[in-house]
């Protein structure tokens, strides 16, 4: 559910440090009708262009912090609420070449109700200026 | 008794749990506010809210939230009628909450709903019957009655349901009951969610032969066997074992079982034009309503969203609009 409202396609964006680009970031939202505890957000698999990125080059960024996916498991008071758009952060030198590409999201999360877990995907040919 | 637009409502009540709204609130199109208002414009004073889905913060709101909620009740003339919690029984990975955390989980939540005024809570299904024998005390203490939601495919004759109401009878307590969902009355598969399937590349007239059987009455797992015989595609076997989670049981229960029955969730798929649900027999449920002198609320929970959001505008608020239409003509006087 809401799986096509996913990934925010007009906030992606190069990030750069110290003039060099090192990644690209996107505004993503939870595939989920309420808010989830971010210890209960188990993946969030990002591939671009057909290449899936390794899972410890993916940052999320929800309100002021910034977390690993691992440190996800341990966030047990910040919440990732019901259609708000988080950043998600991909490490990747260079990070992507102006132009369209094609972006994928898979989102993960633990639900207590549910014997396993559910996984939301989505994916939208994006375009980086 | 309500007492809204000045006069007193006797009987059967409407409202609207602000669950319908999600594709809105998502979006970003309507406020916690517009939820609210869009109740009062459709004169449900019934008000169901759902803290973890529209109140960010939870479960640390501030005091102003709370005035700020019972500002809007004052405003447009509604009331709160129930809290729908969750209970995050795996919020640590590789184990469960303990006993102890989920009582204080639910404490939380009869707190909150106790806060924003509402009588009833809605506990989720699989909230254990020692669970919920275990909150009685802090149910007592917020004079929160705990409901837990009937949902398909559980039913009131399963046997997880039937412990609860064992529960209930052994201790003799008026604070827990239950929230039916309607869906436990789905007389025919949701047409919204065939035709997603459909969309999904399953085959028309296999998904078909799926809708006719459940119809029928055939058994799921008679209807499974027969998708795979007939060829059935990963999408067809998918569709055929939607079978199992939908359910169509005896509307009677609901004037059996009403001395236990504390609120409604009148889901619902699609609302047609001429003002009857697709799937959901609404006559036959309000008749039974009538029955057995349901004083309660009739919520409105639309779910039809998800299943055409990939392929046509959602208009949430037309939906529960018609809905609401249905109710005033069966409900009547």
């Amino acid at each position: 559910m809401f799986d096509k409202y996913m990934i925010c396609e007009d906030t992606v964006r190069n990030v750069s440090r110290d003039g060099r680009t090192e990644g690209f970031q996107f505004g993503a939202r939870l595939p989920y009708y309420r808010g989830l505890g971010l210890s209960m957000v188990e993946d969030v698999a990002v591939t671009v262009d057909g290449e899936k990125i390794a899972r410890d080059q993916v940052r999320l960024t929800v309100g002021a912090k910034t977390y690993t996916l691992d440190e996800l498991e341990k966030e047990f008071e910040a919440v990732w609420e019901m259609g708000d758009v988080a950043t998600v952060t991909v490490l990747k030198q260079g990070g992507l070449k102006p132009g369209e590409h094609h972006l994928e999201l898979a989102e993960q999360l633990r639900i207590s109700y549910m014997p396993f877990p559910i996984t939301g995907r989505d994916k939208k040919t994006i375009h980086v200026s | 008794m309500a007492v809204s637009g000045g006069k007193p409502a006797a009987g059967i009540k409407r409202g609207v749990s602000l669950y319908s709204f999600q594709e809105e609130y998502f979006l970003r199109k309507m406020t916690l506010e517009d939820c609210v208002a869009n109740c009062a414009k459709l004169r449900a004073w019934g008000v169901e809210s759902l803290a973890e889905q529209m109140m960010p913060g939870f479960p640390r709101l501030p005091e102003s939230f709370y005035e700020q909620w019972h500002g809007w009740m004052a405003k447009y003339g509604t009331i709160s009628v129930c809290h729908d919690s969750f209970l995050d029984t795996q919020r640590y990975k590789g184990r469960l909450l303990t006993d102890a955390e989920v009582l204080a989980e639910i404490e939380r939540d009869l707190r909150h709903a106790h806060r924003i005024g509402a009588k009833v809570m809605r506990l989720t299904v699989f909230v254990k019957p020692e669970w919920l024998e275990s909150a009685i005390p802090a149910a007592e203490r917020y004079d929160v009655r705990m409901g837990i939601e009937v949902h398909s495919p559980w039913h009131f004759d399963h046997p997880w349901i039937m412990r609860h109401l064992e529960m209930i009878e052994r201790t003799g307590t008026k604070h827990a009951g239950f929230v039916p969902d309607m869906g436990i009355y789905t007389k025919r598969l949701p047409r919204v969610m065939r035709d997603r399937m459909e969309r999904l590349g399953g085959t028309p007239r296999i998904l078909d032969y799926v809708c006719e059987a459940f119809e029928a009455g055939v058994l799921s797992e008679y209807v499974i066997f027969e998708v795979k015989k007939m060829g059935g595609n990963a999408t067809d076997v998918a569709w055929a074992e939607q079978c199992r989670h939908n359910v169509y049981t005896n509307p009677k229960r609901l004037t059996e079982y009403m001395p236990y029955i504390f609120h409604i969730h009148a889901k619902f798929y699609e609302m047609l034009e001429e003002g009857r649900e697709y799937s959901i027999p609404y006559d036959k449920i309000v008749a039974a309503l009538k029955a057995g002198n349901y004083q309660g609320y009739l919520s409105s929970e639309y779910e039809g969203n998800r299943h055409i959001q990939d392929a046509f505008p959602v208009d949430s608020v037309e939906q529960v609009r018609r809905q609401h239409a249905m109710f005033e003509r069966l409900i009547g006087g």
